[in-house]
């Protein structure tokens, strides 16, 4: 993204095909209104408030996850340990809550203490020890996954008390039924977007995700930097899990499978390059949406969900395609 | 920040668009009879059978049929997913096999205050009056089937046993397992038990996620720990299938016996061939015609279905043996699932 480049944003006045976003911004949101055009036609039952409410609340967990995911690839790295270091925060949760009888704030707290510890222990192990993040994500995955199963027995967690459940909460937007948990979502996301275009911190993550070498020389503390992203990749894994737990009413010791390379999707999808530095945290937003538009719509007009899966993957493959064509052209 | 301003003002507009939209869309509601079934995966053939039979069986009475599944075993929150999904598409009844008894509770409670109709297939929940019905395959009995057919074939030898089970926690792995000690005639929990009995008999037990590969490393390791081993419980024929692997790579494929859960037709033509000696068949075609009748039923006359209704099985074997009764592999292959 031009923004990201100083120089070329300092040539006034740019010429008009400058100022066009990229394809690999426009490319999602093309894609979400086709397929929205496309579902709208094809079923009454598609465009209502409620649906829209419906996809946003089934998309949230992956959502919140993607956040974190998208501040890691943003640095160049990535994050495979998202969905398991979710599930073991899940499983610290509801088992503090219902089972050691915790005050459920405090439980809450707990769960997302030990996923930003498993943040930063990833940090710790990617900026000391010089792995990389690949590695060293894998390993926490598979470490967080059998914590879970051991810690949990396998044994689904009912009877959480109500603070855990919080984010399920409902209210009416005229006739829309819309929970807490769809709101907290859209907030974290503008949040985020305004800490990382407005802010100094914001603006060193851009840079050492471009070029950590040239960041490191203007005086970014660049290992700094990435421990504190990778740590807050992990707090919001917490909240997630949080949400996740509001959403299904019980703490799921099998949850998590899915969600690592769903939130890799859903930065990719949303224009975020994964060689780092370019790209927009609300476009991964967009990218959680479109999957889910696509599972709610296909669902509605009858249509197996395998489709779902064969689409998303042209998605990302055209993607990618739009982000490595704008990276040779600038 | 032009651009990213822009695309906020962009979702705004969109948003807006859609809402003012949708008021316009109107709602028309079809008396039609309109089922959705919910499998737990895609590509497991046995529910890929289920799925073809309620489809059908749908278009043979008359009444609209969409399907979903989860990605993986497991997948709770694609279920409850498609649990909304099918409830925004305004379906009357949801027919689902659970991958997670307990946790898809609440998705199917909402369902339920929603005026559905909802009927597990194959597993059940657990409470299992968190449904309206349940048609299944008695699992335990299942097991206890193989148990006394194992316990004909073996009278005499003192049983060395591995068992190849599911994995933690799920209730048909614990009744087939347990069915099928109680068949034989050990120490054993009883039906309504999540736990695996594990009697001085059963010198191994290892998970196979009723999965060929892993049935077969499970059957290896066992094999380390006790190359003694004449009996092996499989939880399917799949896993039943790498047993087999792994007992003839040790040349101990003639003289151990293998039995099984399921009745899948590749399953049925491993006891044609030797490789399994018997298997408990169950029918996911009759759990599919039933659901989609109570599907229709409930559209029409308003009266839903009730209770635990049992969809048989039935013990497929190449020998018969005396005391056990049994069908052969031409029965097993005439009613068999899969391909």
């Amino acid at each position: 993204m031009a923004e990201q480049q100083p120089s070329s944003a300092a040539q006034a006045p740019r010429r008009l095909l400058e100022r066009l976003p990229s394809i690999s911004v426009l490319g999602p949101f093309v894609a979400l209104l086709l397929a929205v055009i496309f579902f709208s036609i094809q079923s009454d039952r598609f465009l209502s408030g409620q649906n829209f409410s419906l996809i946003l609340q089934q998309v949230l967990v992956v959502g919140v996850l993607a956040i974190g995911q998208t501040l890691v690839i943003l640095t160049g790295g990535i994050d495979l340990s998202v969905g398991f270091v979710m599930a073991l925060g899940t499983m610290v949760m509801s088992k503090f809550a219902v089972e050691l009888g915790l005050p459920p704030l405090l439980a809450i707290l707990c769960g997302v203490v030990v996923t930003t510890g498993f943040g930063l222990l990833n940090g710790l192990l990617i900026t000391r020890i010089r792995l990389p993040p690949f590695i060293v994500t894998l390993g926490t995955m598979n470490i967080a996954f059998a914590l879970t199963q051991i810690y949990s027995k396998a044994q689904t967690v009912t009877g959480l008390p109500d603070a855990l459940l919080f984010w399920g909460n409902t209210f009416r937007l005229g006739q829309t039924v819309i929970t807490y948990g769809v709101v907290l979502m859209i907030a974290l996301y503008l949040l985020m977007w305004f800490l990382l275009s407005e802010t100094a911190p914001g603006r060193h993550l851009y840079a050492v995700g471009n070029n950590p070498e040239a960041a490191r020389l203007m005086g970014i503390p660049t290992q700094r930097v990435l421990l504190l992203t990778y740590t807050i990749a992990g707090f919001f894994y917490g909240i997630a899990g949080w949400l996740l737990i509001s959403r299904t009413s019980v703490g799921d010791p099998n949850a998590g499978q899915t969600e690592n390379l769903e939130t890799i999707t859903a930065v990719v999808l949303g224009g975020t390059s994964l060689f780092g530095g370019r790209g927009m945290i609300l476009g991964t937003l967009l990218g959680a949406i479109i999957v889910g538009v696509f599972r709610n719509g296909l669902t509605l007009i009858g249509v197996s969900s395998v489709y779902q899966v064969l689409i998303t993957g042209i998605l990302v493959i055209l993607a990618v395609t739009a982000d490595q064509l704008s990276k040779r052209r600038s | 920040m032009r651009k990213s301003t822009g695309i906020v003002a962009a979702l705004a507009l969109a948003g807006l668009a859609l809402t003012a939209l949708s008021s316009v869309v109107a709602q028309n509601q079809n008396k039609q009879p309109f089922i959705g079934l919910i499998t737990k995966t895609e590509s497991n053939p046995f529910f890929v059978k289920m799925k073809e039979g309620a489809s059908k069986e749908a278009a043979r009475l008359g009444a609209k049929f969409i399907s979903a599944a989860g990605k993986t075993d497991g997948d709770n929150a694609g279920q409850v997913a498609a649990i909304e999904n099918m409830v925004a598409a305004g379906v009357n009844t949801i027919l689902i096999t659970p991958s997670d008894a307990k946790a898809i509770v609440p998705a199917i409670k909402k369902a339920r205050e929603a005026g559905v109709q909802v009927i597990a297939l194959d597993s059940p929940t657990d409470p299992e009056d968190a449904v309206d019905a349940l048609f299944a395959t008695n699992n335990y009995q299942a097991g206890v089937l193989i148990g006394e057919y194992a316990a004909a074939l073996m009278k005499g030898k003192k049983p060395v046993i591995a068992t190849l089970d599911l994995f933690p926690g799920h209730p048909v792995g614990a009744q087939r397992h347990n069915g099928f000690l109680q068949g034989f005639g050990l120490q054993s929990f009883e039906a309504d038990s999540n736990e695996l009995a594990k009697p001085a008999e059963v010198v191994c037990m290892a998970d196979t996620y009723g999965d060929q590969a892993k049935g077969q490393t499970a059957m290896e390791n066992c094999l380390q720990k006790n190359p003694n081993i004449n009996l092996v419980y499989t939880i399917n024929e799949p896993a039943a299938a790498g047993a087999y692997q792994a007992l003839k790579a040790a040349g101990k494929e003639k003289s151990v016996i293998i039995v099984s859960v399921d009745g899948g037709c590749e399953g049925v033509r491993n006891v044609d061939r030797g490789v399994i000696a018997a298997t408990s068949q169950q029918y996911p075609l009759k759990m599919a015609a039933l659901g989609v009748a109570a599907g229709v039923k409930y559209a029409k006359t308003g009266v839903k279905a009730r209770g635990y209704v049992d969809t048989g099985v039935t013990l497929i074997a190449k020998q018969p043996v005396p005391g056990v009764s049994s069908k052969d592999v031409k029965y097993g292959l005439a009613n068999c699932w899969g391909n």
